[in-house]
Protein backbone atom coordinates (compact mmCIF):
# COMPACT_ATOMS: atom_id res chain seq x y z
CA UNK A 1 0.00 0.00 0.00
CA UNK A 2 1.19 3.50 -0.77
CA UNK A 3 1.43 4.79 2.79
CA UNK A 4 2.85 8.17 1.76
CA UNK A 5 0.00 8.88 -0.65
CA UNK A 6 -2.54 7.72 1.90
CA UNK A 7 -1.19 10.04 4.59
CA UNK A 8 -1.10 12.96 2.15
CA UNK A 9 -4.68 12.16 1.11
CA UNK A 10 -5.85 12.14 4.73
CA UNK A 11 -4.21 15.54 5.29
CA UNK A 12 -6.18 17.02 2.38
CA UNK A 13 -9.20 17.40 4.69
CA UNK A 14 -7.40 19.59 7.24
CA UNK A 15 -4.05 19.82 9.05
CA UNK A 16 -3.72 17.12 11.68
CA UNK A 17 -1.28 15.55 14.09
CA UNK A 18 -0.03 12.01 13.80
CA UNK A 19 -2.41 10.51 16.31
CA UNK A 20 -5.49 11.89 14.52
CA UNK A 21 -4.27 10.53 11.20
CA UNK A 22 -3.65 7.14 12.70
CA UNK A 23 -7.16 7.06 14.21
CA UNK A 24 -8.78 7.94 10.89
CA UNK A 25 -6.70 5.32 9.10
CA UNK A 26 -7.62 2.63 11.63
CA UNK A 27 -11.31 3.45 11.30
CA UNK A 28 -11.17 3.06 7.50
CA UNK A 29 -9.32 -0.25 7.78
CA UNK A 30 -11.29 -1.76 10.65
CA UNK A 31 -9.97 -5.20 11.61
CA UNK A 32 -7.43 -4.99 8.77
CA UNK A 33 -5.74 -2.15 10.67
CA UNK A 34 -4.29 -4.69 13.08
CA UNK A 35 -1.50 -5.21 10.58
CA UNK A 36 -0.51 -1.53 10.84
CA UNK A 37 2.77 -0.91 12.60
CA UNK A 38 2.11 1.67 15.36
CA UNK A 39 5.05 3.87 14.40
CA UNK A 40 4.42 3.79 10.69
CA UNK A 41 2.33 6.95 10.47
CA UNK A 42 4.97 8.98 12.34
CA UNK A 43 7.86 7.62 10.28
CA UNK A 44 5.98 8.40 7.07
CA UNK A 45 5.19 11.92 8.25
CA UNK A 46 8.84 12.72 8.91
CA UNK A 47 9.82 11.36 5.49
CA UNK A 48 7.13 13.49 3.86
CA UNK A 49 8.40 16.52 5.74
CA UNK A 50 11.97 15.92 4.55
CA UNK A 51 10.64 15.58 0.99
CA UNK A 52 8.89 18.96 1.31
CA UNK A 53 5.39 17.53 0.84
CA UNK A 54 4.14 18.43 4.33
CA UNK A 55 5.11 21.11 6.81
CA UNK A 56 5.06 20.44 10.54
CA UNK A 57 4.42 23.07 13.20
CA UNK A 58 4.96 22.47 16.92
CA UNK A 59 1.95 23.44 19.01
CA UNK A 60 2.81 24.31 22.60
CA UNK A 61 0.76 22.48 25.20
CA UNK A 62 0.93 23.00 28.92
CA UNK A 63 -0.57 19.75 30.23
CA UNK A 64 1.02 17.46 27.60
CA UNK A 65 4.24 17.43 25.62
CA UNK A 66 4.14 19.67 22.57
CA UNK A 67 2.51 18.12 19.55
CA UNK A 68 3.31 18.58 15.93
CA UNK A 69 0.54 19.46 13.50
CA UNK A 70 1.17 18.70 9.85
CA UNK A 71 -0.26 20.48 6.81
CA UNK A 72 0.12 19.84 3.09
CA UNK A 73 2.53 22.06 1.17
CA UNK A 74 1.65 23.18 -2.37
CA UNK A 75 3.70 20.26 -3.72
CA UNK A 76 1.95 17.90 -1.34
CA UNK A 77 -1.39 19.15 -2.62
CA UNK A 78 -0.28 18.48 -6.20
CA UNK A 79 0.80 14.97 -5.32
CA UNK A 80 -2.63 14.25 -3.77
CA UNK A 81 -4.24 15.34 -7.04
CA UNK A 82 -1.91 13.05 -9.00
CA UNK A 83 -2.75 10.20 -6.64
CA UNK A 84 -6.49 10.65 -7.15
CA UNK A 85 -6.05 10.72 -10.93
CA UNK A 86 -3.77 7.65 -10.97
CA UNK A 87 -5.66 4.59 -12.25
CA UNK A 88 -2.95 2.00 -11.53
CA UNK A 89 -4.53 -1.14 -10.06
CA UNK A 90 -2.81 -3.60 -7.77
CA UNK A 91 -1.91 -7.11 -8.92
CA UNK A 92 -4.48 -8.43 -11.37
CA UNK A 93 -2.96 -11.62 -12.80
CA UNK A 94 -2.01 -14.53 -10.50
CA UNK A 95 1.30 -14.75 -12.34
CA UNK A 96 3.32 -16.39 -9.61
CA UNK A 97 1.04 -19.40 -9.16
CA UNK A 98 0.67 -19.76 -12.93
CA UNK A 99 4.43 -19.95 -13.37
CA UNK A 100 4.68 -22.38 -10.46
CA UNK A 101 2.28 -24.76 -12.24
CA UNK A 102 4.15 -24.50 -15.53
CA UNK A 103 7.52 -25.07 -13.86
CA UNK A 104 6.30 -27.98 -11.72
CA UNK A 105 4.75 -29.72 -14.72
CA UNK A 106 7.78 -29.25 -16.96
CA UNK A 107 10.19 -30.64 -14.37
CA UNK A 108 7.77 -33.38 -13.19
CA UNK A 109 8.34 -31.95 -9.71
CA UNK A 110 4.71 -32.17 -8.68
CA UNK A 111 1.31 -32.95 -10.11
CA UNK A 112 -0.18 -29.61 -11.23
CA UNK A 113 -3.68 -30.80 -10.38
CA UNK A 114 -2.60 -31.60 -6.82
CA UNK A 115 -0.97 -28.15 -6.56
CA UNK A 116 -4.22 -26.54 -7.71
CA UNK A 117 -6.19 -28.62 -5.19
CA UNK A 118 -4.09 -27.64 -2.20
CA UNK A 119 -3.99 -24.00 -3.29
CA UNK A 120 -7.77 -23.94 -3.63
CA UNK A 121 -8.25 -25.41 -0.16
CA UNK A 122 -5.94 -22.75 1.27
CA UNK A 123 -7.92 -19.98 -0.46
CA UNK A 124 -11.18 -21.46 0.81
CA UNK A 125 -9.80 -21.38 4.35
CA UNK A 126 -8.79 -17.75 3.87
CA UNK A 127 -12.24 -16.99 2.48
CA UNK A 128 -13.76 -18.57 5.57
CA UNK A 129 -11.60 -16.36 7.82
CA UNK A 130 -12.61 -13.25 5.90
CA UNK A 131 -16.29 -14.19 6.06
CA UNK A 132 -16.03 -14.65 9.81
CA UNK A 133 -14.39 -11.22 10.06
CA UNK A 134 -17.09 -9.71 7.82
CA UNK A 135 -19.84 -11.05 10.10
CA UNK A 136 -18.28 -9.16 13.00
CA UNK A 137 -18.24 -5.84 11.16
CA UNK A 138 -21.22 -3.47 11.35
CA UNK A 139 -23.02 -3.52 7.98
CA UNK A 140 -22.35 -0.41 5.93
CA UNK A 141 -19.06 0.52 7.61
CA UNK A 142 -16.03 1.50 5.50
CA UNK A 143 -14.14 -1.50 6.84
CA UNK A 144 -16.95 -3.95 5.93
CA UNK A 145 -16.70 -2.76 2.33
CA UNK A 146 -12.97 -3.45 2.34
CA UNK A 147 -13.42 -6.97 3.69
CA UNK A 148 -16.14 -7.62 1.09
CA UNK A 149 -13.75 -6.54 -1.65
CA UNK A 150 -11.13 -8.97 -0.40
CA UNK A 151 -13.68 -11.81 -0.24
CA UNK A 152 -14.85 -11.18 -3.81
CA UNK A 153 -11.28 -11.22 -5.09
CA UNK A 154 -10.59 -14.50 -3.31
CA UNK A 155 -13.74 -15.93 -4.84
CA UNK A 156 -12.54 -14.91 -8.31
CA UNK A 157 -9.14 -16.50 -7.65
CA UNK A 158 -10.88 -19.73 -6.60
CA UNK A 159 -12.89 -19.71 -9.85
CA UNK A 160 -9.67 -19.25 -11.79
CA UNK A 161 -8.13 -22.23 -9.98
CA UNK A 162 -11.11 -24.28 -11.15
CA UNK A 163 -10.25 -23.32 -14.73
CA UNK A 164 -6.62 -24.31 -14.09
CA UNK A 165 -7.76 -27.65 -12.74
CA UNK A 166 -9.92 -28.38 -15.77
CA UNK A 167 -7.17 -27.49 -18.20
CA UNK A 168 -4.48 -29.54 -16.47
CA UNK A 169 -6.78 -32.55 -16.10
CA UNK A 170 -7.45 -32.41 -19.84
CA UNK A 171 -3.74 -32.20 -20.59
CA UNK A 172 -2.87 -35.10 -18.33
CA UNK A 173 -5.49 -37.29 -19.99
CA UNK A 174 -4.19 -36.66 -23.51
CA UNK B 1 -19.34 -40.06 17.47
CA UNK B 2 -22.95 -39.50 16.54
CA UNK B 3 -23.39 -39.97 12.80
CA UNK B 4 -26.65 -38.69 11.36
CA UNK B 5 -25.99 -39.91 7.83
CA UNK B 6 -23.62 -42.55 6.54
CA UNK B 7 -23.12 -43.61 2.93
CA UNK B 8 -21.03 -46.62 1.94
CA UNK B 9 -20.06 -47.33 -1.65
CA UNK B 10 -22.97 -45.39 -3.12
CA UNK B 11 -23.28 -45.80 -6.90
CA UNK B 12 -25.83 -44.25 -9.22
CA UNK B 13 -25.65 -44.99 -12.95
CA UNK B 14 -27.68 -43.43 -15.72
CA UNK B 15 -28.15 -45.07 -19.07
CA UNK B 16 -26.40 -43.28 -21.92
CA UNK B 17 -25.31 -43.95 -25.47
CA UNK B 18 -22.71 -46.67 -25.15
CA UNK B 19 -21.55 -47.22 -21.56
CA UNK B 20 -23.77 -46.01 -18.67
CA UNK B 21 -22.64 -42.81 -16.96
CA UNK B 22 -21.63 -43.16 -13.32
CA UNK B 23 -23.09 -39.97 -11.85
CA UNK B 24 -22.11 -41.13 -8.35
CA UNK B 25 -19.32 -43.66 -8.38
CA UNK B 26 -18.54 -45.24 -5.03
CA UNK B 27 -19.07 -42.49 -2.44
CA UNK B 28 -18.22 -43.15 1.20
CA UNK B 29 -19.09 -40.35 3.57
CA UNK B 30 -20.64 -39.50 6.90
CA UNK B 31 -22.29 -36.43 8.39
CA UNK B 32 -22.03 -36.06 12.15
CA UNK B 33 -24.68 -34.50 14.35
CA UNK B 34 -24.12 -30.77 14.71
CA UNK B 35 -21.67 -30.33 11.85
CA UNK B 36 -22.06 -28.42 8.62
CA UNK B 37 -20.60 -30.01 5.49
CA UNK B 38 -20.29 -28.53 2.03
CA UNK B 39 -19.87 -30.52 -1.16
CA UNK B 40 -18.15 -28.66 -3.95
CA UNK B 41 -17.19 -29.61 -7.47
CA UNK B 42 -17.54 -28.63 -11.12
CA UNK B 43 -20.95 -28.96 -12.76
CA UNK B 44 -21.60 -32.55 -13.75
CA UNK B 45 -19.40 -33.97 -10.97
CA UNK B 46 -22.40 -35.72 -9.40
CA UNK B 47 -22.88 -33.50 -6.36
CA UNK B 48 -26.59 -32.88 -6.92
CA UNK B 49 -27.20 -36.57 -7.61
CA UNK B 50 -25.42 -37.36 -4.34
CA UNK B 51 -27.71 -34.98 -2.45
CA UNK B 52 -30.76 -36.58 -4.07
CA UNK B 53 -29.53 -40.04 -3.02
CA UNK B 54 -28.92 -38.87 0.56
CA UNK B 55 -32.43 -37.43 0.73
CA UNK B 56 -34.16 -40.39 -0.92
CA UNK B 57 -35.28 -38.31 -3.91
CA UNK B 58 -33.34 -40.75 -6.07
CA UNK B 59 -32.11 -44.24 -5.22
CA UNK B 60 -28.69 -45.85 -5.52
CA UNK B 61 -27.90 -48.78 -7.80
CA UNK B 62 -25.36 -50.02 -5.26
CA UNK B 63 -24.22 -49.18 -1.78
CA UNK B 64 -25.69 -48.61 1.64
CA UNK B 65 -27.25 -45.57 3.24
CA UNK B 66 -27.99 -45.07 6.92
CA UNK B 67 -29.98 -42.29 8.61
CA UNK B 68 -29.53 -42.15 12.39
CA UNK B 69 -28.18 -45.69 12.34
CA UNK B 70 -31.12 -47.12 10.40
CA UNK B 71 -30.51 -48.62 6.98
CA UNK B 72 -32.70 -46.76 4.48
CA UNK B 73 -31.48 -47.57 0.97
CA UNK B 74 -34.13 -50.29 0.55
CA UNK B 75 -37.08 -48.24 1.84
CA UNK B 76 -40.26 -47.94 -0.24
CA UNK B 77 -41.33 -44.54 -1.59
CA UNK B 78 -43.96 -44.30 1.15
CA UNK B 79 -41.45 -45.07 3.90
CA UNK B 80 -39.06 -42.50 2.40
CA UNK B 81 -41.83 -39.89 2.34
CA UNK B 82 -42.39 -40.38 6.07
CA UNK B 83 -38.66 -40.33 6.84
CA UNK B 84 -38.15 -37.14 4.84
CA UNK B 85 -41.05 -35.38 6.53
CA UNK B 86 -39.83 -36.28 10.02
CA UNK B 87 -36.08 -36.15 9.69
CA UNK B 88 -34.83 -34.29 6.62
CA UNK B 89 -35.27 -30.65 5.64
CA UNK B 90 -34.70 -29.61 2.02
CA UNK B 91 -33.62 -26.30 0.55
CA UNK B 92 -33.58 -26.01 -3.24
CA UNK B 93 -32.11 -23.56 -5.71
CA UNK B 94 -35.57 -22.63 -7.04
CA UNK B 95 -37.08 -22.30 -3.50
CA UNK B 96 -40.06 -24.62 -4.27
CA UNK B 97 -42.47 -22.58 -2.17
CA UNK B 98 -46.21 -23.05 -2.73
CA UNK B 99 -47.24 -19.92 -4.65
CA UNK B 100 -50.80 -19.83 -3.27
CA UNK B 101 -49.71 -19.92 0.38
CA UNK B 102 -48.27 -17.05 2.42
CA UNK B 103 -44.77 -17.26 3.88
CA UNK B 104 -45.96 -18.47 7.28
CA UNK B 105 -48.37 -20.97 5.69
CA UNK B 106 -45.51 -22.39 3.64
CA UNK B 107 -43.38 -22.78 6.77
CA UNK B 108 -46.08 -24.45 8.88
CA UNK B 109 -47.21 -26.84 6.14
CA UNK B 110 -44.72 -29.66 6.85
CA UNK B 111 -45.62 -29.49 10.57
CA UNK B 112 -49.35 -29.75 9.78
CA UNK B 113 -48.67 -32.68 7.45
CA UNK B 114 -46.93 -34.40 10.35
CA UNK B 115 -50.05 -33.89 12.49
CA UNK B 116 -49.03 -30.94 14.64
CA UNK B 117 -51.96 -28.93 16.10
CA UNK B 118 -52.44 -25.85 13.94
CA UNK B 119 -51.76 -23.46 16.83
CA UNK B 120 -48.42 -25.13 17.61
CA UNK B 121 -47.47 -25.24 13.93
CA UNK B 122 -48.20 -21.53 13.54
CA UNK B 123 -46.23 -20.61 16.66
CA UNK B 124 -43.24 -22.64 15.53
CA UNK B 125 -43.41 -21.15 12.02
CA UNK B 126 -43.49 -17.61 13.41
CA UNK B 127 -40.57 -18.33 15.72
CA UNK B 128 -38.48 -19.55 12.80
CA UNK B 129 -39.42 -16.59 10.58
CA UNK B 130 -38.37 -14.31 13.40
CA UNK B 131 -35.09 -16.15 13.92
CA UNK B 132 -34.35 -15.84 10.20
CA UNK B 133 -35.36 -12.16 10.28
CA UNK B 134 -38.18 -12.43 7.76
CA UNK B 135 -41.15 -12.35 10.20
CA UNK B 136 -42.35 -9.01 8.88
CA UNK B 137 -43.07 -10.74 5.59
CA UNK B 138 -45.01 -13.62 7.20
CA UNK B 139 -48.32 -12.79 5.50
CA UNK B 140 -46.91 -12.14 2.04
CA UNK B 141 -47.19 -14.53 -0.89
CA UNK B 142 -43.91 -15.81 -2.36
CA UNK B 143 -44.16 -13.58 -5.45
CA UNK B 144 -44.24 -10.53 -3.14
CA UNK B 145 -40.89 -11.53 -1.61
CA UNK B 146 -37.35 -10.88 -2.82
CA UNK B 147 -35.20 -13.87 -3.76
CA UNK B 148 -33.28 -13.69 -0.49
CA UNK B 149 -36.53 -13.55 1.51
CA UNK B 150 -37.96 -16.52 -0.38
CA UNK B 151 -34.88 -18.57 0.37
CA UNK B 152 -35.02 -17.60 4.06
CA UNK B 153 -38.67 -18.73 4.15
CA UNK B 154 -37.59 -21.98 2.47
CA UNK B 155 -34.90 -22.50 5.13
CA UNK B 156 -37.49 -21.85 7.87
CA UNK B 157 -39.74 -24.47 6.26
CA UNK B 158 -36.83 -26.92 6.17
CA UNK B 159 -36.32 -26.41 9.91
CA UNK B 160 -39.94 -26.53 11.11
CA UNK B 161 -40.00 -30.23 12.04
CA UNK B 162 -36.60 -30.06 13.80
CA UNK B 163 -34.98 -32.31 11.21
CA UNK B 164 -31.93 -34.45 11.94
CA UNK B 165 -30.29 -32.89 8.90
CA UNK B 166 -30.97 -30.15 6.36
CA UNK B 167 -29.92 -30.85 2.76
CA UNK B 168 -29.43 -27.74 0.61
CA UNK B 169 -28.92 -27.94 -3.16
CA UNK B 170 -27.30 -24.83 -4.69
CA UNK B 171 -29.20 -22.56 -2.26
CA UNK B 172 -27.77 -19.36 -3.77
CA UNK B 173 -27.96 -20.46 -7.40
CA UNK B 174 -30.86 -18.10 -8.14
CA UNK B 175 -29.74 -15.22 -5.91
CA UNK B 176 -27.89 -12.00 -6.59
CA UNK B 177 -24.81 -11.03 -4.65
CA UNK B 178 -26.66 -9.16 -1.91
CA UNK B 179 -29.16 -11.96 -1.28
CA UNK B 180 -26.29 -14.45 -1.31
CA UNK B 181 -24.74 -12.39 1.48
CA UNK B 182 -27.95 -12.81 3.53
CA UNK B 183 -27.83 -16.59 3.04
CA UNK B 184 -24.13 -16.71 3.99
CA UNK B 185 -24.91 -15.00 7.29
CA UNK B 186 -27.87 -17.34 7.81
CA UNK B 187 -25.75 -20.46 7.23
CA UNK B 188 -23.06 -19.13 9.56
CA UNK B 189 -25.82 -18.74 12.17
CA UNK B 190 -27.01 -22.32 11.62
CA UNK B 191 -23.41 -23.46 12.06
CA UNK B 192 -23.19 -21.58 15.37
CA UNK B 193 -26.47 -23.22 16.44
CA UNK B 194 -24.99 -26.65 15.60
CA UNK B 195 -27.73 -27.41 13.08
CA UNK B 196 -26.63 -30.44 11.04
CA UNK B 197 -26.45 -29.26 7.45
CA UNK B 198 -25.13 -30.56 4.15
CA UNK B 199 -24.95 -28.05 1.33
CA UNK B 200 -24.09 -28.78 -2.28
CA UNK B 201 -22.76 -25.72 -4.07
CA UNK B 202 -20.41 -24.42 -6.72
CA UNK B 203 -20.22 -21.05 -4.90
CA UNK B 204 -16.98 -20.82 -2.94
CA UNK B 205 -18.49 -18.33 -0.49
CA UNK B 206 -21.27 -20.76 0.45
CA UNK B 207 -18.85 -23.69 0.66
CA UNK B 208 -16.61 -21.68 2.98
CA UNK B 209 -19.34 -21.35 5.62
CA UNK B 210 -19.12 -25.07 6.51
CA UNK B 211 -17.07 -26.89 9.15
CA UNK B 212 -15.91 -29.42 6.58
CA UNK B 213 -15.56 -29.43 2.81
CA UNK B 214 -15.85 -32.44 0.49
CA UNK B 215 -14.47 -31.98 -3.04
CA UNK B 216 -16.16 -34.04 -5.74
CA UNK B 217 -14.94 -34.92 -9.20
CA UNK B 218 -16.29 -37.48 -11.68
CA UNK B 219 -18.77 -38.90 -9.17
CA UNK B 220 -16.24 -39.47 -6.41
CA UNK B 221 -15.10 -37.56 -3.34
CA UNK B 222 -11.47 -36.75 -4.06
CA UNK B 223 -10.58 -34.67 -1.01
CA UNK B 224 -11.97 -33.55 2.29
CA UNK B 225 -10.72 -30.85 4.56
CA UNK B 226 -11.70 -28.95 7.67
CA UNK B 227 -12.44 -25.27 7.28
CA UNK B 228 -12.90 -24.41 10.96
CA UNK B 229 -11.63 -21.01 11.86
CA UNK B 230 -7.97 -21.00 12.77
CA UNK B 231 -8.68 -18.92 15.83
CA UNK B 232 -6.75 -15.87 14.75
CA UNK B 233 -8.05 -14.02 11.73
CA UNK B 234 -5.10 -11.67 11.46
CA UNK B 235 -3.49 -14.06 8.99
CA UNK B 236 -6.03 -13.40 6.27
CA UNK B 237 -6.14 -9.71 7.14
CA UNK B 238 -2.41 -9.22 6.97
CA UNK B 239 -2.56 -10.58 3.44
CA UNK B 240 -5.52 -8.37 2.72
CA UNK B 241 -3.67 -5.20 3.57
CA UNK B 242 -0.06 -4.86 2.65
CA UNK B 243 0.62 -1.94 4.94
CA UNK B 244 4.34 -2.46 5.09
CA UNK B 245 5.05 -1.45 1.52
CA UNK B 246 5.94 2.19 1.15
CA UNK B 247 6.86 3.72 -2.16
Amino acid sequence: MAMRDTILGLLAKEPAHGYELRTRLMRALGPAGGALNPGQVYVTLSRLERAGLVRGAEIEQTAHPDKKVYALTARGQERVEDWLADVTWSKVAPVEFHLKLVAAAAAHLADPVALVDSQRLELLRQLRELQDVALGEPAGSDAALLVEGAALRLQADIQWLELCERQWIEREST
Amino acid sequence: MNEVMVARGLVRRYPADGAPVHAVDGVDMAVEAGETVSVMGPSGCGKSTLLHLLGGLDHPDQGELYVAGRRVDKLSETQWAVLRRRSIGFVFQAFHLVDELTAVENVELPALLLGAPSRDARRKAMELLERLDVNERANHLPDQLSGGERQRVAVARALVNDPLVVLADEPTGNLDSRATGEILALFAGLREDRQTLLVVTHDARVAATADRLLSMRDGAIVAQTRLDARGNSLGALARLVDLGGDR
